[in-house]
């Protein structure tokens, strides 16, 4: 034990994104979201569940995006969120009876509150000491939930079977003067749809505020944000608690479409796989969000149907490739993309 | 009063399997600066080849060495490979490479292996320890083979030219290349050292916990949080901090009313956080002073 | 005298920014330089560029060998020793830790004799040989790293603003240990500086850079008796 202290002088961890790059530019905005709207409705219904669950992931990795590549907090901890806001939705509506859309802004406020007040403790930990921190949340979330004590609101073991929403009578009223129906997937789709601009939207406005630019402040120089007066134990805490709103919210809204609730479903696993697409899709880089999403959720099939017996080796192999390619992830591919659209324009 | 100095026992006997896990973390740690989530799977990979090569009949001690030496070789070529590439990218892409790694070997032992349990010798036998019915001679001997690791490497950090470079390199590894250090390289050793480290704490571990491909992905957890607890600068503090981990655990266990054995992992972490907390370098690290 | 180090058209980009435009200059063997100039000229940059620690175009070459091709420890094991910018010192390690590190790369003859030569040259050190080097005062540290850095037994020496920091004195008492060291172990010297009228004195050939480009060159007592030049650039 020496008397010598390592003096460190860190260049930050996690690389800021340019202001003008935060987004995409107009014309693709308008182009995925022209995608996004009317995809769905020339598809099956399991495609559309599966578009639906590409927007509730794409809605979590997006929390973390703004925790991590907001704040600079590192956390494996965001499938304990995930579960809280599942787990409010199904029991409010399987045992409070509460219509499944007003249960969403009751799973983000409770999951603010837990996020939070994680934060506090949190507060004196970074880099591998949060991320221990949050890894202890994410294992210990599904013990918890299958405690005994909680079984009758819990379900337990087995968990609790949701009950899908029918799309609202004036909808199928309008619908059916075209002699349309709309069924139950495709109403969630875009249910879902709305409440993913709007907290998207939110979000972007979020990193380009004050409190955004304190978050980031915070993640570049924590002493040098504290020395020009951002009050850092506000902004972590409040970044842990925003993130953990948006995990929340994206927990019920699965939790609706997937039509159940189990602890198994929210274990470590979730956590780590968030963080591999917030990485896949550019961390800070909020469209890539749903790039990230994509990857979580169609690469492991994709790897299973490659080889059953090595599905796990095959998955690694192409995250390997994904990060030698563009290390990155997928805003460097739309950097390299608008570095080609502007050679082509002149 | 017994039941504590029981339990405090056997958490020590539990807790070289952890302190031997977290050598090996604190050497990749002294190595790259950060650490690596797939050093327990290569750790099982080890302990899988050297099953292998006693199923083929060779004696314990000489798979126990080609193994080493395997290990050794294939860190580095792990590193040289697939993270040497990745120097120049972000911290958490190489977490990323490193989860894949996780995933990569874990199938393939999972492949050629299966995932049924496998017995696994150990060269110190299991009776009781001096009569101990706490500690058997292979814990005994866990407790001595990782002694003598944290021995060996104390001499080798701080006695030899090699060792002194290492440091170097992971201190300051500007100022090392404008010694003549290539850094470059020090970082495969590091990884060589940390991956044959590994091997043996496998070894050790898999007559314990019997040899199946997730056997150390608890162990894992267990190390990584001994390690920080104990101060990641320190390979002392890694060894003493596996047993005060297996020493928690089991109080947790214990005396904790409502904990089985699925929440005794989460407890122990948060247990080694509110040290954390108050000492944020863990127990016997360097104070990290930070500057604008 | 033949040139030691040579430098021709030497431009040094930090990612897309340009630091240093055509530079062009030679070291003759056992000569002490001083290259000065104003902050952010690229003074620090001409240094790192000949350690290639910074992306270059152009040739260097160091007793007929290029260097742009090796990596910066293979620049060094040919003989230069490079004192950073704030020492470079690791301050985690012994002071004798330090002074072994500068001699890594060389065989283990030598050495121990070589580390007495350092405490005769800065007994100051000797006196903390065991000491951490984190817990040295500014002048000491540049004095570890001056003496690290002739662990190596080096035949060019680039210092970074040695002066940086430390009370006048005790830059007196550097400049001239580094003037003996240049005379008695025929050390070739670069020196970059800011504190112009040390540096001039120590030296035999003068280089002002501005903005990246050389903008004056001359014998060192020349420049130092040019009012204008004086005045012009070096603010004094």
């Amino acid at each position: 034990m020496s008397a010598v202290q390592e003096v460190v002088t860190e260049a930050p961890a996690i690389e800021a994104v340019p202001k003008r790059a935060m987004t995409l530019g107009a014309g693709t905005s308008l182009a995925v979201l022209a995608l996004l709207i009317l995809v769905p409705l020339f598809v099956k219904n399991f495609i559309i569940f599966q578009m639906t669950m590409l927007l509730v992931y794409g809605l979590a990795v997006l929390a973390l995006n703004i925790l991590t590549g907001g704040s600079g907090q590192f956390s494996l901890g965001q499938s304990a969120f995930y579960a809280v806001g599942a787990y409010t939705s199904a029991i409010l509506m399987e045992h409070a009876g509460m219509n499944y859309a007003l249960t969403l802004p009751v799973a983000g406020l409770i999951c603010f509150l837990f996020g939070f007040l994680f934060g506090q403790p949190a507060l004196r930990l970074s880099g591998v000491y949060l991320a221990l921190a949050t890894f202890a949340l994410a294992t210990a979330m599904p013990q918890f939930l299958k405690l005994g004590y909680f079984e009758y609101w819990t379900g337990g073991v087995q968990g609790l079977v949701v009950t899908k929403p029918d799309p609202p009578e004036i909808v199928q009223g309008v619908l059916s003067w075209f002699h349309l129906k709309m069924s139950q997937d495709m109403w969630l789709y875009y249910f879902t749809l709305v409440i993913t601009i709007a907290i998207y939207i939110f979000s972007v406005n979020l990193l380009r505020s004050r409190s955004g630019r304190a978050f980031m402040a915070i993640r570049d120089n924590e002493i040098a944000a504290s020395a020009m007066g951002v009050d850092v134990a506000l902004y972590k805490t409040l970044a842990f608690g925003v993130s953990a709103a948006v995990t929340g919210i994206a927990g019920g809204l699965g939790a609706i479409a997937v039509q159940f609730v189990a602890p198994d479903g929210y274990t470590i696993t979730l956590a780590i796989s968030l963080f591999l697409g917030m990485v896949v899709g550019g961390v800070g880089w909020l469209p890539g969000s749903i790039v990230g999403s994509a990857f979580i959720i169609f690469v492991p099939n994709i790897a299973e149907g490659i080889s059953k017996g090595l599905s796990g080796a095959v998955f690694g192999v192409i995250l390997f490739l994904v990060i030698f390619l563009v290390p990155h992830g997928a805003r460097q591919v739309a950097m390299v993309a608008q570095q080609l659209m502007g050679r082509f324009k002149k | 009063m017994e039941l504590l100095t029981n339990q405090i026992l056997a958490g020590i006997a539990t807790g070289a399997i952890y302190a031997c896990m977290a050598l090996a973390v604190v050497m990749i740690y002294q190595a790259i600066d950060h650490l690596n989530f797939a050093q327990g799977e290569m750790a099982m990979f080890s302990t899988f080849v050297s099953w292998q090569l006693m199923q083929w009949g060779v004696p314990y001690w000489g798979a126990f060495v080609i193994t080493l030496v395997f290990s050794f070789a294939g860190g580095i070529a792990i590193e040289r490979l697939l993270f040497k590439p990745l120097a120049k990218a972000p911290i958490l892409t190489h977490v990323a490479g490193f989860i894949a790694l996780f995933a990569i070997i874990n199938s393939c032992a999972g492949l050629i292996w299966d995932f049924t349990i496998k017995q696994y010798p150990t060269p110190f036998g299991s009776a009781p320890f001096l009569g101990s019915q706490l500690i058997s001679t292979h814990q005994a001997g866990m407790i001595g083979v990782t002694v003598l690791l944290l021995i060996a490497l104390y001499v080798f950090f701080r006695f030899t030219r090699m060792g002194l470079a290492m440091r170097a390199a992971a201190s300051v590894p500007e100022s090392a290349r404008l010694v003549g250090i290539n850094t470059s390289w020090m970082i495969a050793l590091g990884w060589g050292m940390a991956a044959a480290i590994g091997s043996i704490a496998g070894m050790l571990i898999a007559p314990v916990v019997f040899l199946e491909p997730n056997m150390m992905v608890g162990v894992l957890i267990y190390g990584f949080a001994a390690a920080v607890l104990g101060g990641l600068t320190s390979p002392f503090g890694a060894v003493i901090g596996g047993f005060l981990v297996g020493i928690i655990e089991n109080l947790a266990g214990t005396y904790i009313p409502g904990v089985g054995n699925e929440l005794k992992l989460p407890i122990a972490l948060a247990l080694i956080i509110t040290v954390l907390v108050v000492k944020p370098a863990g127990l016997f690290g360097r104070p990290i002073v930070k500057r604008v | 005298m033949t040139a030691l180090l040579n430098i021709r058209a030497l431009n040094a980009y930090y990612g897309q920014v340009q630091a240093l435009h055509g530079l062009e200059f030679s070291l003759n063997e056992g000569s002490v330089t001083t290259l000065l100039g104003a902050n952010g000229a690229g003074k620090t940059t001409t240094l790192r560029a000949i350690c290639n620690m910074v992306r270059t175009t152009g040739a260097i070459e160091f007793d007929g060998a290029p260097l742009s091709s090796r990596s910066t420890e293979n620049i060094v094991r040919l003989g230069i020793a490079h004192v950073p910018q704030g020492r470079g010192t690791f301050t985690t390690m012994t002071v004798e830790e330090n002074l072994q590190l500068g001699a890594i790369t060389r065989s283990k003859s030598g050495v121990a004799s070589d580390i007495e030569r350092m405490y005769a040259h800065f007994p100051v050190l000797k006196q903390r040989h065991t000491q951490q080097a984190g817990t040295l005062s500014g002048g000491e540290q540049q004095m570890l790293a001056v003496a690290r850095a002739l662990m190596l037994r080096p035949r060019l020496m680039l210092l970074d603003e040695p002066s940086f920091g430390l009370a006048p004195i005790i830059v007196r008492d550097l400049f001239k240990i580094l003037g003996k060291i240049n005379r008695e172990d025929k050390v070739t010297i670069l020196v970059v500086e800011q504190n112009a009228q040390l540096a001039l004195e120590i030296a035999d050939q003068a280089y002002v850079i501005e903005t990246g480009r050389i903008v004056m060159s001359g014998k060192a007592n020349e420049i130092a008796d040019n009012e204008d030049v004086r005045r012009s650039y070096l603010g004094y």
